[in-house]
């Protein structure tokens, strides 16, 4: 194999990678842009989606029906966890210092991390995760000596799918103009008569929601799951939310796919080892050039 | 209309409203001047439901705003133009105005009111798909007004909508309050512009550090020599 076509093999490697922190990251950003939060359970919302799309699937067999079918089930489930989680531990802090909501992230990160291993079905070990059978294998691309596998496909379609739904949401809809404004100027989304909890509670359901679908993905292409899974990609595509410029929704899906292509190339062509590294280097750099990330507004934070 | 009782409000330890007390009436325009720092804001905050009491009393429409959410105070009819006129500036002219009618649901009403508006402020109609940061601070002031319209207020708070403008718009500005007022929002207006305010004011109250230090039909007040002195330039 040439080189450039390994280059290639990578970059399409990469965008695969990259899709699923994206779709991650907007999670992360939507809540920050919304609620000021870092919501530091967000990788664990993930690890419960894929949970949830692994017993779907193991109860019904991987069909393609059985399998879009774990996608509706994981994201409503996380939906409503992401709900549960800001109504009952977020929601009270809200007027209370930022540190205090954040350390209360890390605690219901511990706190989802934990009880999935010690419930029964779930346990402390990693299990592998369900893939279609060889009949199912329908989708594969081959085209200058590079192979984009059916997993790939997938991960590039569900993820265009919902970026595009999510723009659709974010931009046409009264919900959607009703999250910039809040996300704009709480105060005067209040004074507007919106309201903002239920705006907040959509934004929780959505991000988590997608990051049930990030879960299912990246369960897909490992193949496997463990409770512990959704703290390096949940880590990352906070990186990889900074990175485009935190409350931005585009810049997440920059973000993401830089960061996943960046991971990809270097264990490809330099170290495996350094690989994270170099990737939390390339955002020390474009951090120093622009500290408010790639889309990010140069503004000063409010009060 | 609007009855405010006793209201004492704190920031904290610092004291910034005590024992307000006022009333507005149906169709009146009714003024609160004062300097900076006067507790302006806060009266208005305190009404719309941003800042809590500590005590006292609001009364709406005979109903008690005490505890209720900002948006069923926009739901009840009392909507506002806030200070430094806060528009979206990250949402277009037109978006902006639909959530100003965030909370209604009558779509053939809220087209009719989008073309009042529109009538009201033809250069908003320009501008339509325009982001709303990229308006000028007159164009502005006329959308947060607009935007505010688009809820139906029945009693409409405006927190210095003159500030920051140029002597011609402030004039157009106050006509179009004098508009407002006559198709039938009731208004409380306050501000640091005296001289405009009690020109067309009926009745004014003079806030001085947290406290009412006078009251009275706006004609009179404008006469009073301690408001000269202080609020109109001698
Ligand atoms: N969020 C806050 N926290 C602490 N103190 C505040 C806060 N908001 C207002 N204050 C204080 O309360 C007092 C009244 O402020 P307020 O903003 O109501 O005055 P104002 O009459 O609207 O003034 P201006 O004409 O400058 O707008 C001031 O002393 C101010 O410093
Ligand atoms: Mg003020």
């Amino acid at each position: 194999m040439g080189f450039v076509q390994e280059f290639l093999q990578q970059l399409v490697n990469g965008f695969s990678l990259g899709f699923i922190y994206a779709l991650i990251a907007l999670g992360y950003t939507m809540v920050y842009g919304i609620a000021k939060l870092i919501n530091f359970a967000h990788g664990d919302i993930l690890m419960v989606g894929a949970y949830g799309g692994f017993f779907v699937l193991i109860a019904l067999l991987v069909t393609p029906g059985s399998f879009i079918l774990s996608f509706v089930i994981a994201m409503l489930i996380c939906a409503l966890l992401g709900m549960f989680i800001e109504r009952t531990c977020y929601k009270p802090l809200r007027s209370a210092p930022r540190i205090n909501a954040l350390i209360t992230a890390i605690g219901v990160s511990f706190f989802l991390e934990n009880v999935a291993r010690v419930i029964k079905p779930i346990g402390p070990n990693p299990k592998e995760f369900p893939v279609f059978p060889q009949k199912f294998n329908l989708l594969e691309l081959d085209f200058l000596g590079v192979h984009i596998n059916q997993t790939q496909i997938i991960i590039f379609l569900v993820s265009v799918f919902l970026m595009f739904t999510l723009n659709y949401i974010v931009n046409n809809t009264k919900m959607g103009k009703a999250m910039r404004a809040v996300s704009f100027d709480r105060g005067a989304a209040y004074l507007m008569g919106i309201n903002v909890n239920r705006v907040i509670s959509f934004t929780f359901a959505i991000g988590s929601a997608l990051a049930a679908a990030a879960g299912i993905l990246f369960a897909s292409a490992y193949p496997q799951v463990e409770p512990l899974m959704g703290f390096m990609p949940g880590i990352k595509a906070f990186v990889a939310a900074v990175l485009g410029g935190i409350g931005s929704i585009p810049g997440a899906m920059v973000g993401g796919l830089i960061l996943g292509i960046a991971e990809t190339l270097s264990k490809g062509f330099i170290s495996s080892k350094l690989a994270d590294a170099i990737v939390f280097g390339i955002l020390i750099i474009i951090l120093v050039v622009k500290p408010s990330g790639i889309f990010g507004q140069n503004v000063s934070e409010k009060v | 209309m609007l009855e405010v009782r006793s209201l004492n409000v704190f920031y904290g330890t610092i004291h910034a409203l005590h024992d307000i007390s006022f009333h507005v009436q149906e169709g009146e325009i009714v003024t609160l001047i004062g300097a900076n720092g006067a507790g302006k804001t806060s009266t208005l905050h305190c009404i719309s439901g941003l800042v809590s009491l500590k005590s006292g009393d609001i009364h709406f429409t005979g109903k008690t705003l005490k505890g209720v959410s900002p948006n069923r105070i926009v739901e009840s009819g009392l909507a506002q133009v806030p200070e430094g006129r806060r528009i979206f500036a990250n949402l277009t002219v037109m978006e902006n105005l639909e959530m100003g009618a965030y909370i209604r649901k009558d779509r053939n009403m809220i087209k009719q009111d989008y073309e009042m508006v529109f009538s009201r402020f033809p250069r908003l109609k320009e501008r339509i798909r325009q982001v709303a940061g990229t308006l000028s601070g007159g164009e502005q002031q006329m959308l947060a007004i607009g935007r505010t319209l688009m809820s139906r207020p029945k009693l409409m708070l405006m927190d210095e909508p003159s500030m920051g403008l140029a002597p011609l718009l402030v004039k157009e500005i106050f006509e179009i309050i004098k508009e407002i007022n006559r198709s039938g929002t009731t208004i409380l207006l306050v501000e640091q512009n005296a001289h405009m305010a009690l020109s067309i004011a009926n009745r004014a109250y003079v806030l001085e550090t947290g406290r009412i230090v006078l009251e009275g039909a706006a004609r009179e007040l404008a006469q009073n020599e301690q408001v000269k002195k202080a609020y109109l330039g001698g």
